[in-house]
């Protein structure tokens, strides 16, 4: 028990000394010497087409970026673009394609616009008086960082379930390796979680897609406290993807409620027949906030803990000081083991709240 | 505002990756996983089931032996019982007859007793009459002698025999 | 305009706070009371969490979409 302790600890301390390496590479990009907090977390945060490792300044005083490029895939104008993002060279160039020209702004891709300046931005003030770009953006299908991190969580999901429903081919009686690792999770999610709310009969059908979405939202959570290796890819605090996960479970429940489900929506029982007109509209509200608070949720509570851990990292960069570093580092690995925990706990609440909705959708009238 | 502004091309991708993993976990993963675990469960239950049915079958078992065991007791109380009483019989049968026989004995014993009294008697009897005689033949020898003593013998004689 | 609603947000985390705080409370009652239903109100008590906590993430998105 020590000894494992012992082990997570010294884990956790790589951890969070490759995340401080990353917010310290990260506070170098900026051109003015003031570290800009919100720069670095929002860097981080956010989605990139490019996996960023590491840049510096050679002593050539010229700013060299170490980063992996993706392919960028871009519709606009009735044509359809394909070109690797290391073409824009981090912003510093245009990219043509036809009678498209494209530059990456802030890690975005807009169309060039004429009249812009001397990168090509044109700025328009929004309706409170705040500057912000004008140009118009193509469709963005781009394999980005975050499509890359899925994609990392779908070959290690394959790589890991495959394996495991090999061994329950060889052994089924009794479990080893990885199939022992894996089962309890397996039992505990239908156990503990579906079957309880949805019925033992009629879990069947649901339990595919709940063990997917929860394993999917763990290892997704798990790889993004990762900051190198598999991770580095804030994949499950992306509101797109929790908003398709979401939605995934916005269209089970609706597609696989039955009639007990559709007439509590539009003839909830023992409310007068008067106060129908309020009540319909709220239950139709219902079918769309209760996924939409899975994916605020989820989206919030991961998006929330990569901003604590990466501020108490700045907090060196900000004062400027390695002493702080004896403060930030300590309470950086309480919140990156406290983030374990939330990585578990989030995948547990969404699956539950998945079930639950999937539950009421489908259970009889009693 | 940006970080809160889902991106399509991101949702495209998500959305194609899960549904090809939920697809490919689906049949080739959670099916055969649950369906092994089914299975495994199944069969604990049915090992369980055999057990308790085995159990009870052993309670029934140990019941029906106490039964024949108690019976075997029953069976051998009453063979006792009824070889004791068979022993007493014999005992008593026995006994009357050795009384049987004894009567039979001492009167067989009696009767030889009394025949032997009769004979000792007659023999007495005649040992008596011959002493007597003998006795007689003496004295007469000797008191004969004269003829007066001689007739009262005679006298006396008689009068005892008739007496007899 | 930015710091009106975080202060809105915060607003929104002290009473999400409280009403965490008041579950957690209740579950923990609960579960003294009767050890062995622990799963179950452990359960319920996730559920409720998450719930006051969705409406809670509400405010903070809204914070967000203001900044």
């Amino acid at each position: 028990m020590k000894v494992s302790l012992f082990k997570y600890l010294i884990l956790s301390l790589l951890i969070i000394a490759s995340n401080a390496l990353l917010a310290s590479e990260e506070a170098d990009t900026t051109k003015s010497n003031d570290f800009d907090v919100n720069e670095v977390l929002m860097h981080h945060i956010k989605d990139t087409y490019e996996w960023h490792i590491l840049d510096y300044v050679n002593k050539n005083d010229e700013h060299v970026v170490v980063s992996i490029p993706f392919p960028i895939i871009l519709i606009g104008n009735g044509q359809f673009d394909i070109f690797m993002s290391s073409e824009f060279h981090h912003g510093d160039k245009t990219v043509k394609r036809g009678n498209n020209e494209y530059i990456l702004y802030h890690e975005k891709i807009y169309y060039k616009s004429e009249n812009g300046n001397e990168h090509g931005i044109e700025y328009k003030l929004n309706d409170k008086g705040e500057k912000i770009v004008a140009n118009a953006k193509p469709l963005d299908f781009s394999i980005t960082k975050n499509v890359v991190g899925v994609f990392l969580i779908v070959i290690v999901m394959l790589l890991i379930f495959l394996s495991v429903a090999r061994g329950y081919k060889k052994r089924p009686g009794r479990p080893a390796g990885l199939q022992a690792f894996m089962e309890p999770v397996i039992l505990f999610v239908k156990n503990d979680i579906v079957v309880p709310v949805i019925g033992e009969h009629k879990s069947e059908k649901f339990l595919p897609y709940l063990l997917t979405v929860f394993f999917f939202i763990l290892f997704g959570n798990l790889f993004g406290l990762m900051p190198i290796f598999l991770g580095g890819a804030n994949v499950t605090g992306n509101i797109s993807v929790t908003f398709t996960l979401a939605l995934f479970t916005m269209l089970i429940t609706n597609f696989s409620g039955n009639k007990e489900y559709w007439k509590h929506i539009f003839a909830v029982p023992g409310v007068p027949i008067w106060l129908y007109p309020i009540m319909i509209p709220v239950e139709l509200l219902g079918i769309i906030i209760k996924p939409f608070a899975l994916m605020v949720r989820l989206f919030a509570n991961i998006t929330a803990g990569h901003i604590i851990v990466l501020s108490l990292i700045s907090v060196i960069f900000i004062f400027k000081s390695a002493v702080m570093a004896s403060v930030s580092i300590p309470l950086g690995l309480f919140m990156n083991i406290l983030e374990l925990l939330v990585a578990f706990l989030q995948a547990y609440v969404f699956t539950m709240l998945s079930a639950l909705f999937i539950g009421l959708a489908v259970q009889e009238e009693h | 505002m940006d970080l809160v502004t889902p991106n399509v091309g991101l949702i495209f991708w998500t959305g194609i990756l899960f549904v090809l993993l939920l697809l490919i976990l689906w049949k080739f993963a959670w099916k055969p996983i649950l369906g092994t675990i089914n299975k495994r469960n199944q069969s604990i239950e049915d090992a369980l089931n055999a057990a308790d049915k085995a159990r009870q079958d052993m309670q029934k078992l140990q019941a029906d032996n106490k039964k024949i065991i108690a019976e075997a007791a029953t069976e051998r109380d009453r063979m006792l019982k009824e070889a004791r009483e068979f022993g007493d019989d014999i005992i008593k049968k026995a006994k009357e007859d050795a009384k049987l026989e004894i009567i039979k004995l001492k009167e067989n014993a009696q009767m030889e007793i009394s025949a032997q009294k009769a004979g000792a008697i007659n023999e007495i009897k005649n040992q008596v009459a011959v002493l007597s005689v003998d006795i007689a033949e003496k004295i007469l020898r000797r008191s004969l002698s004269t003829e007066e003593k001689h007739d009262d013998l005679v006298n006396d004689m008689l009068k005892d025999i008739k007496l007899n | 305009m930015v710091g009106l609603a975080s202060i809105g947000a915060a607003i929104a985390v002290i009473g999400a706070a409280y009403g965490i705080g008041k579950i957690g409370a209740g579950a923990m009652d609960a579960i003294a009371r009767q050890p062995e239903a622990a799963g179950k109100i452990q359960m319920a008590m996730i559920i409720a969490a998450a719930l006051v906590e969705g409406v809670a993430l509400f405010a903070v998105v809204v914070a967000l979409l203001q900044g």
